[in-house]
């Protein structure tokens, strides 16, 4: 019987145990002068013997699959003749690796080698052993936990306290995992990060001015000493985010203050689920925008004019992020206006205060904090877009602020430094580790001045 | 706006007898209505105001006069369309869209559904003060000031300090307030708030107030000051009060429309009304027999 099986018998347990228990109350109740008597409804005490039954063998089966391996490895290393248990450690594992295969065949008795037959036998063995020691005391288990349930249901026995409960740690736990994957993910960069900052020193990174990742492969090659000055990215990630913002935030504000306050009801039921869709927009479908669409014409524009334009201008990558991100502007602008109290607008029409004039001087202040949160959402999405800036921008780190230039922005050079045949412990791809950090810690920082504002505002507002 | 077409033609038609003989035109316009809906000298004037949300008629036909520096009480149980009628004196309905207005009314005999009338400046003139207090989220400064600077009425810093001090201590709460000007007012007790509201619509100099349940909100402390402060402001404006308090309505005002499923049933001289009230639903709601 293998772990789907016995999940499938756990289940099937604790569907019987759900039966059981329900009809074990019903019983116990009408001893004790009817329902009406029973601490909780009779599905709940179903619920508690299922829990019973099938939690503890649940969390035993986790704990076995966890821990069965490496139980089982070190009994298999005690069995080893001593030539191969004084192996280097690389060596071992790959003996291990090898014997696991040579079980997992069922070719055991064609293997040439005496030593490692036995040793794959061994192992057979112990897999086997350990299964169905698994299987008997997680039947037992299971079994153990409906009958001393269904033993407990009294008329008094709180069951929808005990259920309530259990379903509150799941609660918990679920929104552990969003929590501990972030924790992880942190610490994941940070570790790769601190490796990154032993061979390039941190000062070096944040400040230097020179962007040129390209580190020698072999001893003799030349020109290519690798620098890693991160300031020309961060630049250029700046200036395509403040060309998008430059061009979403007038647009979204303005835009979310037509549809809440003038249009009418049916032309705003039509349009902001078309504004909502620039949003659900594959970012590559807007990729190809800009790099066949917007930049040529930006270049030709220039030319006609007689400026010089690059190809991957940060102007062409800059509006169309713009474009990607009003959505996030103008339909977080747009809730907050309209839940902006009626009792306001009452007060500045009943002052004789024009719309325009309500809308400035009443609705605008009142949402502030809102659409600043909106604003800064649609600021840490420019930062950390990626697949726009990798199809449109460029990919030479210019330190400029000329907008016709190209630029390339961090997110861009994570992609480049990543994607290829790499060695996974060169200054070169840990920079790309060093980068995620700065970029996390950038739209962190981001996140935390945007609730401060928030909250500030909400106290001053309410 | 349809309304406003409809109400071009109501208000032909209506010139004519308007400006005739006066003492005719009562006896031919008071309809359903007990007592006496008009005064000698009227502020502003409804002549068969029809209301509708929608399909749905709110107000019928209703007539009454607002005198020059008196407090006209309007009580009826809830939903009867006083609230709806108060907000047709300044057309802050119009922020409704579903809304239609009918009839005439007047402001010193200018009609102010006209085409010609601008809700903007028509709300400067007739003011407003709401059931739940509603400063702005700003200081109480600039909560005061708020109107005079819309309306442009003060030239210089002095003047609009002039006309901020001078509205607070109308509305009774300079001395409380003097020291936190610029403090917000949402952070004012709910008394206090809705004092300073009184400041902020008087602070435009209106001609006429117009309050809908102002102190509903109000502990009974907070409401004796806004009674005593309406009886003050008297002097100098005209002023319809919606209230759901009989004491309240006996306690400020010189007269009291009855209002009962959107029709002005009575209206009278407010002791008459509370001593001896002519019609028989009003006499059942004074005495709280149902509402």
């Amino acid at each position: 019987m293998d772990a789907t099986t016995l999940l499938v018998v756990i289940t099937t347990l604790s569907l019987l145990g759900y039966v059981l228990g329900r009809q074990r109350s019903i019983k116990v109740a009408a001893n004790h002068g009817g329902q009406r008597k029973l601490h909780s409804l009779p599905k709940y005490y179903g619920y508690m013997v299922s829990l019973w039954t099938g939690l503890p063998a649940l969390v035993l089966l986790v704990f076995w699959l966890i821990f069965e391996p490496g139980i089982i490895n070190s009994m298999l290393l005690a069995e080893l003749p001593a030539e191969m248990s004084a192996l280097s450690e690389n060596k071992l594992s790959l003996v291990m690796n090898d014997l696991q295969l040579l079980a997992e065949s069922g070719r055991i008795k064609a293997e040439t080698d005496p030593v490692k037959r036995s040793a794959a036998e061994t192992l057979v063995g112990l897999e086997n052993r350990s299964q169905l020691v698994r299987n008997i005391l997680i039947f037992s288990v299971a079994l153990a936990g409906t009958i001393w349930s269904l033993s407990r249901i009294r008329v008094h026995t709180r069951a929808r306290v005990f259920v309530e409960r259990i379903i509150r740690y799941l609660l918990i736990l679920c929104s552990l995992v969003a929590i501990l994957t972030t924790i992880g993910i942190v610490l994941s960069v940070l570790f790769e990060s601190l490796r990154f900052f032993k061979s390039v020193p941190l000062t070096d990174f944040m400040f230097g001015t020179k962007w040129s990742p390209q580190t020698a492969i072999r001893a003799d090659q030349i020109g290519s000493s690798g620098t890693f000055g991160a300031i020309p990215l961060f630049a250029g990630t700046l200036l395509i985010s403040a060309i998008a913002l430059i061009i979403a935030v007038p647009t979204g504000l303005m835009s979310a203050i037509y549809l809440s306050e003038y249009a009418s009801s049916s032309f705003r039921a039509f349009a902001k689920p078309l504004l909502e869709i620039l949003a659900g927009i594959p970012t590559v479908v807007y990729g190809f925008f800009a790099a066949l669409t917007v930049a040529p014409f930006i270049r030709n524009l220039g030319e006609t004019i007689g400026l010089d334009v690059a190809s991957e201008s940060a102007l062409a990558t800059g509006i169309v992020m713009g474009i990607m991100i009003i959505p996030f502007v103008s339909s977080l602008s747009d809730d907050v206006i309209s839940a902006v109290p009626k009792a306001m607008r009452d007060a500045a029409y009943g002052m004789g205060a024009t719309q325009s004039e309500t809308i400035r001087q009443v609705l605008i202040p009142a949402a502030l904090p809102g659409i600043v949160g909106g604003i800064l959402l649609a600021a840490s999405r420019a930062i950390g877009e990626t697949m726009i800036v990798v199809m449109a921008a460029g990919l030479a780190a210019n330190l400029t602020a000329n907008p016709l230039q190209a630029v390339t922005t961090v997110t861009v050079q994570i992609v480049t430094l990543l994607t290829g045949d790499q060695e996974f412990d060169s200054p070169k791809t840990l920079a790309a580790f060093a980068l995620g950090l700065m970029l996390f810690i950038t739209t962190l920082v981001l996140n935390v001045i945007a609730l401060h504002i928030v909250r500030k505002y909400r106290e001053q507002y309410e | 706006m349809k309304s406003e077409s409809e109400h071009q033609q109501q208000t032909q038609a209506d010139t004519s007898h308007q400006s005739e003989n006066k003492a005719a035109d009562i006896q031919q316009e008071v309809g359903a209505t007990i007592g006496q809906p008009f005064v000698k000298q009227p502020k502003m004037q409804a002549r068969h105001v029809d209301v509708f949300y929608g399909e749905k008629q709110a107000i019928y036909d209703v007539s009454l006069d607002l005198g020059k520096n008196e407090v006209v009480a309007l009580i009826g149980p809830s939903g009867c369309g006083k609230s709806t009628f108060l907000r047709c004196m300044n057309r802050m309905n119009d922020t409704i869209p579903i809304c239609r207005v009918s009839g005439m009314i007047t402001l010193d005999d200018e009609d102010i559904y006209a085409e010609d009338m601008d809700p903007v400046l028509l709300r400067a003139r007739v003011g407003m003060v709401f059931q739940k207090p509603n400063p702005f989220p700003k200081s109480i400064y600039d909560n005061v000031a708020y109107g005079a600077r819309l309306h442009g009425l003060a030239f210089n810093k002095a003047e609009l300090d002039e006309i901020v001090i001078t509205s607070l201590q109308k509305a009774g709460l300079f001395d409380e307030v003097r020291d936190r000007l610029h403090e917000p007012g949402t952070g004012l007790s709910g008394g206090q708030q809705q004092r300073l509201c009184i400041a902020r619509t008087i602070a435009v100099s209106p001609e006429v107030i117009l309050m809908d349940e102002p102190a509903s909100a109000l502990d009974p402390i907070a409401t004796a000051i806004i009674e005593e402060l309406i009886d003050e402001l008297r002097q100098n404006y005209t002023i319809a009060i919606v209230t759901h308090s009989m004491q309240q309505a006996a306690r400020v005002s010189q007269r009291t429309a009855y209002f009962h499923l959107g029709k002005l049933v009575e209206i009278g001289a407010t002791n008459q009304i509370f001593t001896n009230p002519l019609h028989e639903l009003t006499e059942n709601y004074i005495t709280g027999r149902f509402g």
